[in-house]
């Protein structure tokens, strides 16, 4: 039987383009709304543009929090995507502090003045780790970002890869079958649509 | 670092591409969504559609356009022409276009600009400003297509709207639109030093030495280009070759 992919929709931002990435790639996602759906998907992509705080009660007051985290303790595989991989910390200092979902210890910080912020534009990813989410994508390939904050993983035994912006960051974290993205494949064109479709076929092979 | 991006940028009227295209292999050469996807193939950073009609009632047409682009193009793309309310730019990107410029609505209102930023991110809000020289050294903006002038000096403009909350400019000289004979050095010079929002070249590029020139000697974030790209006298690839002999960092 086909896996299940779901895109969550909590009301941060299009979804579309990530939709019609998986469509081209030959693993159609289901854009879901219902939190209670969540069990039915084997898969779980959470996009999202907009404030981590907003994310974060959207994600709370729907009840989606929780069943996103029962989804990965389960082993389950899981794609967040910009602020979708910056709500798997602890913690955000964006516009106050706010609680994350704790699932990749660490904070998400304000990127430095030191560059243009937002950090908007295609740059590199420096891969740190070998991992099947990049499997065929060359090293330091470019992928397209928009963000302003950056995630800070306390350990860095779960990043995948890094970004020269000001400072180096982490703009790719895996953990088990948990995977976190700050900039948007659906976005980076060919290479972007690999990492959807390396996405895919972790879920069919999982 | 961040790769200095390559624009090709569309000109659209009633949902069809008005200049001449002549691409080969293309079951459509009028379809903007078909070139847009080519584009996207061959390595463009990014696509601008621009309405010429820039009329109101071309808005469903803008939202259909960016409905089918988000379809079939995966890199970001801007829509822009005519649109004048915040509840044209809540439509159009939410139809799926990444960024929305602006540019006649912004002069009469520049309210706009902040009201977009605030509710829909810097990042979706692209100033479009047309500008012309003065004979004293200054530029000028124009609105409507360029047909109306406006008194408003380029440079104090540029700043205010990086203080209104837009994300980047768009900046297209008309002095050498059309020209071919390189954008304008000393303008989008005064721009990039005066703002440090991204800032868009636009207008005038006719080889692909105009482009490494004004990357070059103005660091401004982006060259746009029309004709170079529709009339096939360069591919993107060609022109990313050529920055990256440069040593200008480009995506390949």
């Amino acid at each position: 039987m086909n896996k299940r992919i779901g895109i969550l929709d909590y009301g941060m931002g299009n979804l579309r383009s990530v939709e019609k990435g998986f469509e081209k790639v030959g693993f159609p996602a289901e854009v879901f709304r219902e939190a209670g759906m969540m069990a039915e998907f084997d898969a779980i992509v959470l996009p999202g543009v907009g404030a981590f705080g907003d994310a974060m009660k959207s994600l709370q007051q729907s009840g989606a929090g929780i069943l996103l985290l029962k989804h990965i303790e389960e082993g389950k595989p899981f794609l967040g995507i910009c602020l979708g991989m910056q709500v798997l910390f602890d913690q955000s200092e964006e516009h106050g502090l706010f609680k994350g979902l704790g699932v990749i210890s660490g904070c998400v910080k304000k990127l430095p003045k030191s560059e243009k912020v937002p950090h908007m534009g295609w740059n590199i990813v420096t891969f740190k780790k070998k991992s099947e989410i990049f499997e065929g994508i060359p090293d330091n390939s470019r992928f397209y970002f928009v963000h302003s904050y950056f995630c800070v993983p306390e350990d860095d035994s779960f990043v995948l890869g890094k970004t020269p912006h000001g400072i180096e960051f982490a703009s790719a974290v895996g953990k088990n079958k948990v995977f976190g993205v700050q900039f948007h494949p659906e976005k980076s064109s060919i290479l972007g649509l690999k990492v959807l479709r390396n996405f895919g076929r972790i879920v069919s092979s999982a | 670092m961040l790769a200095k991006r390559i624009i090709p940028c569309l000109d659209v009227e009633g949902g069809r591409v008005v200049k001449g295209v002549h691409f080969l292999n293309l079951r459509d050469a009028g379809d903007p969504v078909e070139l847009a996807a080519h584009y996207d193939k061959e390595g463009a950073d990014e696509i601008v559609f621009l309405d010429i009609t820039a009329s109101s009632e071309n808005r469903q047409t803008l939202v259909e356009l960016a409905r089918r682009t988000g379809e079939q193009v995966f890199i970001p793309f801007t829509i822009g022409g005519g649109i004048s309310t915040l509840e044209d730019i809540r439509t159009i990107i939410k139809a799926g276009a990444d960024k929305v410029s602006i540019n006649t609505a912004a002069v009469n209102n520049p309210e706009i600009i902040q009201k977009a930023a605030e509710r829909f991110g810097s990042q979706c809000v692209v100033m479009a400003i047309d500008a012309k020289s003065r004979e004293d050294g200054s530029w000028e903006i124009y609105t409507h297509g360029g047909r109306k002038a406006t008194g408003i000096d380029l440079l104090e403009w540029s700043g205010k709207v990086e203080k209104l909350g837009a994300g980047e400019i768009l900046l297209t000289s008309m002095d050498r639109d059309g020209t071919k004979l390189g954008y304008d050095i000393p303008m989008t010079k005064a721009v990039c030093e005066r703002v440090s929002i991204p800032v868009i070249a636009s207008g005038g590029a006719g080889k692909l030495e105009h482009l490494s020139e004004v990357i070059e000697k103005t660091g401004c974030d982006a060259v746009l280009a029309a004709s170079i790209f529709h009339y096939r006298e360069y591919t993107i690839e060609q022109a990313k070759r050529y920055l990256l002999s440069k040593g200008i960092e480009v995506r390949l």
